[in-house]
């Protein structure tokens, strides 16, 4: 069938043996930033946007793994995000303040969300499972919003970072920041490890065709729901690292929009490649970042004070921008940068 | 008093229903007819609240307001169409997920660039305003009266438009298999663009209906779309009398339920505790409600048939 010659071949099982140079100079970069950074002037300033950048590569890449691999549109990953931060928040609010309780705890109950949600969602296809994963979504924003001990809508503020072994290393943002970047690693390895393993490829299996997985004797569901539940306990963890990093924890960390914001990284950065995950994401907060004063450098041609209207209201580029790459760069980042050696 | 307080707040169910509903029937047409996520359907709710408040600002009169909102909102649906959406029909739902995404970034900053962040207020029309005693003592605001009497005129409406009419016929046509639809010579182009121009004109008169009893501010799409793909799902994918029937129950369960969680569960709990949880569950409801339903029924109370 024409078929089978027409789907994009992801990423080939080579990439276990040739070493990608991608990821290589990324990783090389995240390693070197924080010494470069002491050169920026604005050290601090640069560490943490760069920390802010790999803990949401970690959920991007979370959601690439099945959205990218398993072509499961999971509309509520911000959910996860959440319920690691708000582990780290209420298990620091009455006294464990040690990261190696907080985060097996964390990490568990994101498993259990995503194990009892995902069981259900994958009963649904298509729309309807974007739609279920929206609205457990957002059922675990609407008890966080009603958490009145934990400061219900507002959200709560944490007293300090979580410790290691006692010890308050974290409080040091050198140190934070390489735990970081170990945590991406870490989470980047497993990710690759499952990826081109048998698990893997029945995943890919099943993103292609799930009923030709079926007939060869493979239950789709099991592997769906594994992949659901190992993505959900990686969002879990950058869950736990945003908390710590922003020293606080409040209900926006899970709306929707928050959500449809990981799907965007994904995207941008391309589909199915995992270190695409991770430059989406990066790209996706400089931009955020960045754009009013880009905007205000390349609008010199006008007056002043249209400048600065025009760098306040940067969202209303901002869409417009999504809408284009939605619309012209398929295959996002990675596919750019594939292209050349396809030509 | 129970009983009292619970018929009003039973009518004020009733009333967020059929809001919900004129919202979510646009939604599910086009969710049904073209397979088009659009998440851009709450923006033109806002849109059509915030063309309301811009014309009786204009005109000094809400009836006027409303009769240049509606043109202006079709008019500003179809051109999303053309400009848009028009281009995404033969996308995966991802793409439709994220360039709708980007329009909802787009207008919600947009009203706040041509109208402020500060919310805007509409006064409620002369004639309806004030209240009706409806039982002994029991006073409810004649102008929640008028939006169910309106919502349910565009139900019959909508009703006899979709099951009585040409139009109506290639639509619930388009919706059970469109290419078939198109192969028999009808020109699904412009049946989509109808179709969409319409949807759009509904949520924008739902803004408009809903814009002198809530405050008009950027954003106020956001939540009430979400409840709306609550209840297309629940209503089933496409289908107008699913839409209805989910739309009531959504605006029931969560009206009613906000106001009596924290009591029913006083009968097993202690008043404290009662009321806690209470809180907590009530905005909860209507997703266990859904996932409930989405769990016995995968594609809803009454699917479409393919």
């Amino acid at each position: 069938m024409t078929e089978i010659a027409e789907t994009p071949s992801a990423p080939a099982p080579s990439l276990t043996t040739r070493l990608e140079i991608v990821p290589v100079v990324l990783f090389t970069a995240f390693a070197a930033a924080p010494l470069l950074a002491a050169y920026s002037g604005a050290e601090g300033y640069v560490l943490s946007l760069l920390t802010r950048v790999m803990i949401f590569g970690i959920a991007a890449m979370a959601l690439d793994l099945i959205l990218g691999y398993g072509a499961l549109v999971s509309f509520g990953h911000a959910a996860f995000l959440g319920l690691g931060g708000y582990a780290v928040g209420i298990l620091a609010s009455h006294g464990f303040e040690d990261a190696l309780v907080q985060i097996p705890i964390a990490l568990a109950a994101s498993a259990a969300f995503a194990f009892v949600t995902g069981a259900i969602s994958l009963r649904t296809k298509g729309v309807y499972f974007i739609m279920i994963t929206l609205a457990f979504g957002q059922m675990l924003y609407f008890l966080a919003t009603s958490l009145a001990p934990y400061g219900g809508d507002d959200g709560m503020t944490l007293a300090s970072r979580s410790l290691i072994a006692g010890s308050a290393w974290l409080k040091n943002d050198f140190t934070f920041y390489w735990i970081c970047l170990l945590c991406l690693l870490g989470a980047y390895a497993l990710s690759r490890s499952i990826v081109v393993s048998r698990f893997g490829r029945v995943l890919r299996g099943t993103r292609e065709n799930a009923v030709r997985m079926e007939a060869i004797g493979f239950r789709p569901f099991r592997f769906q729901l594994a992949a659901y539940v190992i993505s959900g306990i990686m969002a879990g963890l950058a869950g736990c690292l945003l908390a710590n990093q922003a020293e606080f924890i409040s209900p926006s960390f899970m709306t929707w929009q928050r959500s449809g914001e990981l799907i965007f990284m994904v995207v941008l950065g391309g589909l199915g490649s995992l270190h695409g995950a991770i430059i989406g994401a990066a790209a996706f907060l400089l931009l955020e970042e960045f754009l009013p004063e880009i905007l205000h450098m390349a609008s010199f041609f006008l007056a002043e004070e249209t400048r600065a209207h025009l760098a306040e209201n940067w969202k209303m580029v901002f869409g417009p921008l999504l809408i284009l790459i939605v619309l012209f760069a398929r295959g996002g980042i990675m596919g750019l940068l594939r292209r050349p050696h396809h030509g | 008093m129970t009983a009292t307080l619970f018929f009003v707040q039973a009518l004020n169910g009733l009333q967020f229903g059929l809001i919900l509903f004129l919202i979510a029937a646009g939604l599910t047409l086009v969710f049904g007819v073209m397979d088009f996520i659009n998440l851009a359907h709450g923006v033109q709710y806002m849109v059509g609240a915030y063309l309301v408040a811009a014309f009786s600002a204009w005109t000094g009169s809400f009836g006027w307001a409303l009769l240049l909102a509606l043109p202006s909102a079709l008019v500003f649906g179809l051109l999303l169409e053309v400009l848009i959406f028009r281009h995404l029909y033969d996308r995966d739902h991802l793409d439709q997920v994220l360039a709708t995404f980007g329009v909802i970034l787009f207008l919600n900053q947009g009203v706040k660039f041509v109208w402020g962040a500060a919310p805007l207020s509409v006064s409620v029309p002369e004639l309806l305003s004030g209240s009706v005693e409806i039982a002994n003592g029991l006073l409810y605001p004649v102008y929640r009266l008028a939006i169910i009497a309106a919502g349910l005129l565009i139900a019959a409406l909508l009703y006899v438009l979709v099951n009585h009419t040409r139009v109506g016929m290639l639509v619930r046509a388009g919706a059970s298999n469109a290419s078939m639809v198109s192969a028999l010579g009808v020109n699904i182009q412009r049946l989509f663009m109808v179709v969409f121009g319409f949807g759009a004109m509904l949520a924008g008169f739902a803004g408009a209906m809903v814009a002198p009893i809530l405050s008009v501010e950027p954003g106020m799409g956001d939540n009430i779309l979400i409840l709306a793909f609550v209840v297309i799902v629940i209503g089933g994918i496409g289908s107008i009398r699913g839409a209805f029937l989910a739309a009531l129950l959504i605006g029931l369960v969560d009206t009613v339920g906000r106001s009596f969680a924290p009591n029913l569960l006083r009968l097993v709990l202690d008043p404290a505790a009662a009321s806690q949880t209470g809180r907590a569950i009530a905005p909860m409801l209507i997703y266990i409600f859904m996932a409930a339903v989405l769990f016995f029924r995968p594609s809803g109370l009454f699917p479409v048939k393919r």
